[in-house]
């Protein structure tokens, strides 16, 4: 059949209620288990991550209280030092890969559509693909606890100690194999993101009218696209010298330890910049909000998340400082950590000058977004110092680098996403959460972090190491050491006070209508929670804020939210140039749908029996996935792949 | 018929739309790149531990006797020709001739799997194992990504092989085809690098 049959002009319409109806039917989950299990919604995927994300977090915080307790005074004898392991190891690999990242996801995937001025993302049966997989692959790590065998190496996993002579349960598989299977579910989310971001917007939204947040997350996808395959590897090779005698990390044979740590930070120096970019994102697009007024250099911001992104790539061996590589090396990567710290900066200038410039509203959102720059600054200042050789050889190893890391990690992730979550509560569910709750959720959250934390630099420049279940009494860690564990049980008093308030404002929150904050991008043109479609008509974009324009001179023309395509012949998107965002074809989306729990099961079921060696189960796994694979590809005629279907 | 309008400063025209998935408008081609990034970046990690090796040990690392073209040329050729096959079979599908398309896709599977062949070939012919040291073992495990990837493209071809058998594509409705083809490519050119890697440079020192 000739092109021209596959071809239709979309009619343009007005927003009417029977377009509405109509759409709703389109795009609704079906109720029921099937629903539940197919549903493809990026609004419901997006909260299922948040949500899940949440409880690793409370999972990771638990360990970390109970490693504060054994380390509250001197000599304590409250767990094991083997059990202590497992703990700060898997309260690492729960924060940095189980909270920090998949939190970030949640936000990008409720949001992005909506930013966009679209109707879901680019794949979403990926979408939803990659949640069940992230939700197994932590469960399946989490599942060592039930046998005692967590992985035991910090989550950076050094060789030899990962090796099988020196680690012989199966502590090490469950990690090697997990980073694996969780692997997938980034790979396949940093995809969607990218996909989505190059084709599916509104038509007018220029690659210069977006919202911060949307690049930040587009750099960090990018970013996991190149990096990711290095930690996954690193950890393939791994559980192959463990299972079949390979010598990639084992000197013995040949190997070398070093090839981990090369593998491993050239992921993980990236990742750092990957689970705060999309947050410092959320920040420029939501303290403005506060400020009443755009984000001060836009421009300048973005170019700096895109810089920080690249260089990110090139300082992995300022972790490797005191292992002995050659003088040149350390030179050049300390010469490229401290150049990184300049477009990091830039953001930091660009909120402060909005908030100088602007007419602040005090929030609990606005605080947690103000104190997000105060520890970005504190945490960069810590990272400059470990930045330079003679520095870094002193400290490395100790607690000041733990302060340093929970400075970026608790301060530009978690703060973010704590102002992040007061701001879009009430779009995803039609209530605020509430203010008063909120300011002492608030203060207690950032008192006792800084209680904690603070003092923490001083313990390391006592000298205190790394990873120590305990220390004698003679050395004057004590008193900073309780204070820390009285700062950790105030920060965790403050979290509950966050879930307490969302309990709370879920039943009695004030009802929010769809723009509380008058803020002015697309998401909050739509009603609070939005209906499953989004938008009725594809809205055209003519400015940065298209619900500003009555009072900002920047639009070229007017944005137009109540008259678009209809696009209402089954579930359709539009797709838009690159560039510009210039209509460029419609794309038929898929229904809810089962094949991507299925998949995951199947993968479930493989990695299960890798890790117990059943070598047959592990076939039988594998073709399943082989076959849900097929399954789901299979070309459709209502997704407009297969021949047939004239369209007018 | 003439464009729509839709807004009312009329900056914005619509014409005519492709609807579905059509050639670099589907969503499908532009994922199949994002798959490719990552999994070339997978290749360079591979061979940056390779690399990495050779250049810490020098020439006592690889074996004494250096690897050898006597399988691993003709298997390039073919690997190559295989490629020209799909190549050549996507042009005639686009242009119509199913007939074109599926001995265009035969032809790359069959070729595909004499590529298989001579590496399995190769493997068992050499003096040492996975476990005997680290040349060893990098290199089964980096020609061993390869293969898995070369039985993946495999699978991909026999599947268009029976879609387009079925009759599920014409000449606009064709997208599946081309991003199975450029994913065989993908891994056509991956082999180049692995092989330029294992067999050529030692020869360069
Ligand atoms: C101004 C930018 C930054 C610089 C110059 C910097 C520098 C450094 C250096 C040199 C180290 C190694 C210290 C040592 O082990 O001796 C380090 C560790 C670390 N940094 Fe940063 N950093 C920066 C920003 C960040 C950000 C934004 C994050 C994450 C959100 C981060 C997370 C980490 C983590 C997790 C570690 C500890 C790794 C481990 O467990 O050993 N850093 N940083
Ligand atoms: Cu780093």
């Amino acid at each position: 059949m000739a092109v021209e049959q596959y071809e239709k002009i979309p009619s343009a319409v007005v927003v009417s209620e029977e377009l509405r109806r109509r759409l709703h039917r389109i795009w609704e989950t079906r109720p029921g288990l099937f629903g539940w299990i197919a549903t493809v919604d990026h609004k419901t995927i997006g909260i299922r991550y948040i949500v899940t994300a949440f409880a690793f977090l409370v999972a990771g915080g638990i360990e970390a209280l109970i490693m504060r307790i054994q380390l509250a005074g001197p000599e304590q004898r409250l767990i094991s030092p083997e059990a202590y392991n497992q703990l700060f190891s898997m309260h690492g690999i729960t924060m940095i890969f189980l909270y920090a990242l998949p939190i970030l996801s949640g936000f990008s995937n409720y949001l992005f559509p909506l930013l966009l001025g679209t109707r879901d993302m680019a794949f979403p049966r990926l979408n939803a693909f990659s949640y069940w997989v992230y939700l197994a692959s932590g469960l399946f790590m989490y599942a060592s606890f039930l046998i005692g065998q967590a992985p035991n190496d910090g989550w950076f996993n050094y060789a030899p100690y990962s090796l099988k002579p020196f680690n012989p349960g199966l502590n090490m598989d469950f990690y090697a194999l997990g980073m694996v299977f969780f692997g997938i579910s980034t790979t396949v989310g940093a995809a969607n993101f990218v996909v989505t971001f190059l084709r599916n917007r509104a038509p007018g939204m220029s690659i210069n009218r977006l919202p911060i947040m949307v690049w930040g997350t587009m750099t960090i996808s990018v970013g996991i696209l190149l990096a990711n395959p290095a930690v996954s590897l690193a950890f393939f090779l791994l559980w192959m010298d463990r299972q079949f005698g390979t010598h990639f990390y084992d000197t013995a044979g040949g190997g070398k330890p070093l090839l981990w740590q090369h593998l491993f930070w050239i992921f993980a120096h990236p990742w750092v910049y990957i689970i705060v970019l999309p947050a410092m994102g959320m920040v420029s697009d939501a303290l403005p909000v506060f400020c009443r007024r755009p984000l001060v250099a836009y421009t300048l911001v973005i170019l700096g998340t895109i810089t920080t992104m690249v260089l990110g790539f090139g300082v992995w061996v300022h972790h490797m400082f005191a292992t002995g590589i050659p003088f040149l090396a350390t030179s050049f990567f300390s010469g490229a950590s401290f150049i990184i710290t300049i477009p990091s900066a830039i953001a930091v200038f660009a909120w402060i000058a909005t908030i100088w410039t602007g007419r602040v509203v005090v929030t609990t959102a606005f605080l947690y977004f103000a104190s997000f720059i105060a520890m970005f600054t504190i945490g960069g200042v810590s990272g400059v110092m470990t930045a330079s050789v003679p520095a870094d050889l002193q400290l490395h190893d100790t607690y000041f680098v733990v302060a340093h890391i929970h400075y970026v990690l608790i301060g530009i992730n978690l703060f973010g996403v704590l102002g992040a979550v007061y701001f879009w509560f009430p779009k995803m569910t039609g209530r605020m959460l509430g203010e008063r709750l909120g300011r002492w959720n608030f203060w207690i959250t950032f008192f006792g972090f800084n209680l904690a934390f603070l003092p923490m630099h001083w313990t390391g420049l006592l000298g205190m190491p790394r990873r120590i279940y305990t220390y004698p009494e003679n050395v004057g860690w004590t008193s900073v050491n309780l204070t820390t564990t009285i700062g950790a049980f105030i920060l965790a008093v403050g979290i509950l006070l966050l879930f307490i308030n969302v309990l709370v404002s879920l039943r009695r929150g004030a009802v929010a209508g769809p723009n509380p904050w008058d803020a002015p991008t697309l998401e909050w043109a739509v009603s609070s929670p939005p209906p499953p479609y989004n938008f009725a008509v594809i809205p055209v974009v003519a400015s940065r804020h298209p619900l500003w324009e009555d009072r900002l001179e920047e639009a070229s023309g007017r944005s137009s939210i109540d008259r678009g395509l209809a696009l209402d012949h089954g579930k359709e998107i539009l797709a838009t140039s690159v560039i510009d965002a210039r209509p460029d074809a419609v794309l038929k989306m898929p229904d809810d749908n089962p094949w991507p729990f299925v998949l995951t099961l199947a993968l479930s079921v493989l990695f299960t029996a890798l890790l117990l060696h059943w070598w047959i189960v592990a076939g039988a796994g594998a073709a399943a996935c082989v076959l849900a694979i097929l399954i789901w590809l299979w070309p459709r005629a209502e997704l407009g792949q297969k021949e047939g279907a004239a369209y007018e | 018929m003439s464009d729509a309008a839709i807004d009312r400063s009329g900056t914005l025209e619509v014409g005519r739309l492709a609807v579905g998935s059509i050639g670099h408008h589907a969503g499908g081609w532009w994922g199949m790149m994002t798959l490719i990034a990552t999994e070339g970046f997978l290749f360079v990690y591979l061979e940056f531990s390779y690399y990495y090796f050779a250049s810490h040990y020098g020439r006592e690392w690889l074996p004494s006797e250096l690897p050898s073209f006597r399988l691993s040329g003709p298997g390039t050729v073919i690997l190559i020709l295989s490629s020209v096959a799909a190549w050549w079979g996507e042009r005639g599908g686009k242009s119509g001739s199913r007939l074109k398309l599926l001995a265009g896709l035969f032809i790359a599977l069959v070729l595909g799997v004499v590529f298989v062949a001579l590496q399995l070939r190769e493997w068992s012919d050499k003096p040492f194992t996975l476990a005997s040291h680290s040349y060893a073992s990098t290199y089964f495990v980096v020609t061993g990504f390869h293969m898995a990837h070369v039985i993946a493209g495999l699978l991909a071809l026999a599947v268009l092989i029976l879609w387009s058998g079925l009759g599920y594509f014409d000449r606009a409705r064709f997208a599946p085809v081309s991003i199975g083809i450029v994913y065989w490519h993908f891994v056509d050119v991956v082999w180049l690098t692995v092989f330029v890697a294992f067999y050529v440079t030692p020869y360069l020192r």
